[in-house]
């Protein structure tokens, strides 16, 4: 983070010139990036850590086991229905938290913008930003700016840190899984992916499909509450949910199996799937979440889940069997067994 | 009505699969010839439901995987060319050539670009005068049509950007060359329901006359291929062989005539070599002469082109119907869909990767 000096203060005898655009000095360190970080960041984020801008955030930890993530966004369209790259970038770490169980605390912002990049934009995406951290409840402490030249950097990159405090008695892990547990999901899957498919290819359908991008760590609260037995949650992003079941099929070494007229979708979504040849299993999500709760706790976890606004259409999908470890398979729409293997190549490229 | 719900019925499915189980009373050999049924087959698990008399061959209805290496080559030739943008369906991208695909020559700095219709290849052609657009124009009937319009819209629009690299192919010359060979065992087919919405099913008469083999179009939704396959299996039971349309809400016996006027007026039909197949007469699409400007085999010297096939893949035999997948030695070791051999591997409607993505644990 950028000291600002604390010399003489003089008395500007030149207006400040507003701009339009990032220029490469806004990453120089000098005054223009200054001021850039005091309008963007100090002004705008309530935040005494922020505001102290020294090289980095000091603070106490309390005694507790703590979760440390960090994930870089580079979604194209920045702004697609229902969000944009800046609230992805926050809910997306304050998941990832929430996935090992763990309270929000923490937040780290870098940015790498490419000269050019409308200002009034990175204003839109920032207070995008600013919201997200409030319903999140994790305070924004530290970050950074950079400029590369023209041509080297497509619009705007963020990554995004964060750090998190996970109760006692919490042990979340992929690889607790076990026999009979049961798989519980939040709601509809692939809204994500499908928004930003739509925008990035110019697609109208008749009823806009907005992104699910929410923060999770609210949900995950109260699911702790019913029951501090859940062995393991997982946000299914890229991939979807196919590939994060069969990641969690192979780190416990058990099976998974689902079912295919339980698993939540709107028309919409199908419908724009259908069209376009893709399987929604292996689209991209930014506010669901899978969790594997042992049978007898899953009833409780499962109403909790109902009773929280994101998890209105929560269902139960599946179990983890002791046929085929390692693998995912589905009873389908007509009654027949079916693989859900791993993805190949690439379904959709920078959906987050 | 939304024609997707309806015919994934479970009760309905059950039934139709109990019916069949009711007038079957012998084995028989069935070919599906289109890679959109030989997908919905194996995801399904169709068979799972059906009497074990009855076994399913998978045929060429994989108009990519049926596209010969040349072309291949000829693309990620073209793509390698600093002037040209190489636009394409998207399942042709990862198509292994003699050495390459065309995703590392993207990735190598070729321009290629996914689209998904040829008129947005000429949308790019007329954004970008100081490129060439190629449009990468592979398939059957189907998508013939559109790839006709393509051409005749460019040259509307006075065009001289703009070209296609052309593979199509024919069905009904397939399915004749396969019964017509000494070692046939497939006793009926199922027609592809989108070749007949466009090409109707006239054709297919004299082939059920000539072979005496049913020949019933069919849909892709489960409940289509299973009432497919009931159609199929009453008539051999019954002795007969005719044809007959169960996929009526898409398809007529005239078909779509004002699609194959277009494809007449912009393509003849002439010899084609088939990977896998060899050539079979009269059974590609090539464009009229007048149309030389928009030929891109006519337009680029490409010079000479040595292809040289994987010698572990097998997809010939697999195309043809004579061998499954897994059948094949190279399946799930030096075959899999992240390094593919051969093209039925990668696309969505070749057979290998369907048994690949579907079923493979059942064989492990």
């Amino acid at each position: 983070m950028q000291n600002i000096s604390t010399g003489i203060s003089l008395q500007p005898s030149i207006p400040k010139k507003k701009h339009k655009k990032i220029l490469l000095a806004h990453g120089g360190g000098g005054r223009l990036s200054n001021d850039l970080i005091q309008q963007l960041f100090f002004d705008r984020f309530q935040s005494t850590l922020l505001s102290t801008a020294h090289d980095g955030a000091m603070f106490s930890v309390p005694k507790s086991r703590l979760a440390f993530t960090t994930d870089s966004y580079v979604v194209h369209p920045i702004f697609f229905p229902g969000g944009n790259i800046g609230d992805l970038a926050v809910n997306g770490t304050v998941n990832d938290l929430a996935m090992c169980g763990a309270e929000p605390l923490y937040l780290s912002a870098g940015f790498i913008l490419e000269e050019g990049f409308p200002i009034d934009d990175l204003e839109r995406i920032v207070e995008t930003m600013k919201r997200a951290t409030e319903t999140a409840g994790i305070e924004l402490v530290t970050g950074d700016t950079k400029v590369v030249e023209r041509g080297k950097g497509d619009g705007i990159f963020i990554n995004t840190s964060g750090i998190g405090q996970i109760p006692d008695q919490v042990d979340i892990s992929p690889q607790h899984a076990s026999e009979g547990d049961c798989i519980l999901l939040n709601g509809n899957i692939a809204d994500h992916g499908i928004a930003i498919m739509s925008e990035r290819e110019g697609l109208e359908f008749e009823t806009s499909i907005q992104t699910d991008s929410a923060a999770l760590n609210g949900l995950v609260g109260t699911m702790l509450q019913a029951s501090k037995n859940i062995h393991v949650l997982r946000d299914p992003t890229r991939g979807g949910l196919a590939s994060s079941l069969n990641e969690i099929a192979m780190a416990s070494k058990i099976g998974i199996r689902i079912e295919e007229d339980k698993i939540p979708l709107a028309e919409e979504v199908k419908g724009a799937c259908e069209i376009l040849g893709l399987d929604p299993l292996y689209i991209a999500n930014e506010g669901k979440l899978l969790a594997f709760v042992p049978e007898k706790d899953a009833k409780a976890v499962l109403q909790a889940m109902q009773n929280h606004p994101l998890g209105k259409n929560a269902v139960i999908i599946g179990r983890v069997v002791k046929e085929h470890p390692g693998h995912v398979s589905m009873k389908t729409f007509i009654g027949s067994m079916r693989i859900i293997d791993m993805l190949t190549g690439e379904q959709l490229p920078r959906i987050c | 009505m939304k024609y997707v719900d309806e015919f994934r019925d479970q009760a309905v499915a059950k039934n139709l699969a109990d019916e069949i189980a009711g007038i079957i009373t012998r084995p028989w050999r069935i070919m599906e010839i289109c890679g959109g049924q030989t997908n919905s087959i194996v995801k399904y698990g169709i068979e799972e439901l059906l009497p074990q008399e009855i076994t399913l061959i998978h045929g060429p209805g994989c108009p990519v995987c049926v596209t010969p290496l040349e072309i291949i080559d000829k693309a990620i030739a073209l793509a390698g060319r600093r002037e040209v943008i190489l636009a394409s369906f998207g399942d042709m991208l990862r198509v292994p050539g003699s050495e390459k695909d065309l995703l590392s020559i993207r990735a190598e700095g070729g321009d290629v670009r996914i689209v998904y219709s040829p008129l947005d290849a000429v949308t790019i052609a007329r954004e970008n005068p100081d490129r060439k657009v190629v449009f990468f124009a592979v398939g059957f009937e189907t998508t013939a049509p559109t790839n006709a319009m393509a051409v005749s819209q460019a040259k509307k629009l006075g065009l001289n950007n703009f070209s296609i690299l052309c593979s199509h192919v024919l069905v009904p010359p397939a399915i004749e060359v396969l019964l017509s060979s000494p070692n046939n065992r497939i006793q009926g087919f199922l027609a592809a329901g989108h070749v007949c919405s466009i090409m109707g099913y006239e054709e297919y008469f004299p082939l059920t006359k000539k072979y005496q083999v049913p020949i019933v179009v069919t849909g892709f939704e489960p409940l289509d291929i299973l009432e497919g396959l009931r159609l199929t299996i009453l008539q051999l039971e019954q002795g007969r062989s005719e044809v007959e349309n169960a996929y009526k809400r898409s398809v007529t016996r005239a078909g779509n005539k004002a699609a194959q006027k277009l494809m007449q007026q912009v393509f003849f039909v002439g010899d084609r070599k088939w990977r896998g197949l060899g050539e079979i007469p009269q059974s590609g699409l090539f464009l009229h002469p007048e149309f030389d400007t928009f030929n891109a085999e006519k337009i680029f010297d490409l010079g000479e082109i040595r292809t040289e096939e994987s010698p572990l893949c097998e997809s010939g035999l697999v195309l043809q119907g004579r061998i499954k997948p897994m059948e094949c030695g190279a399946f799930g070791h030096e075959c899999t869909p992240e390094n593919p051999l051969g093209a039925p591997m990668v696309s969505s409607e070749g057979a290998c990767s369907a048994y690949y993505r579907f079923q493979r644990h059942t064989k492990a």
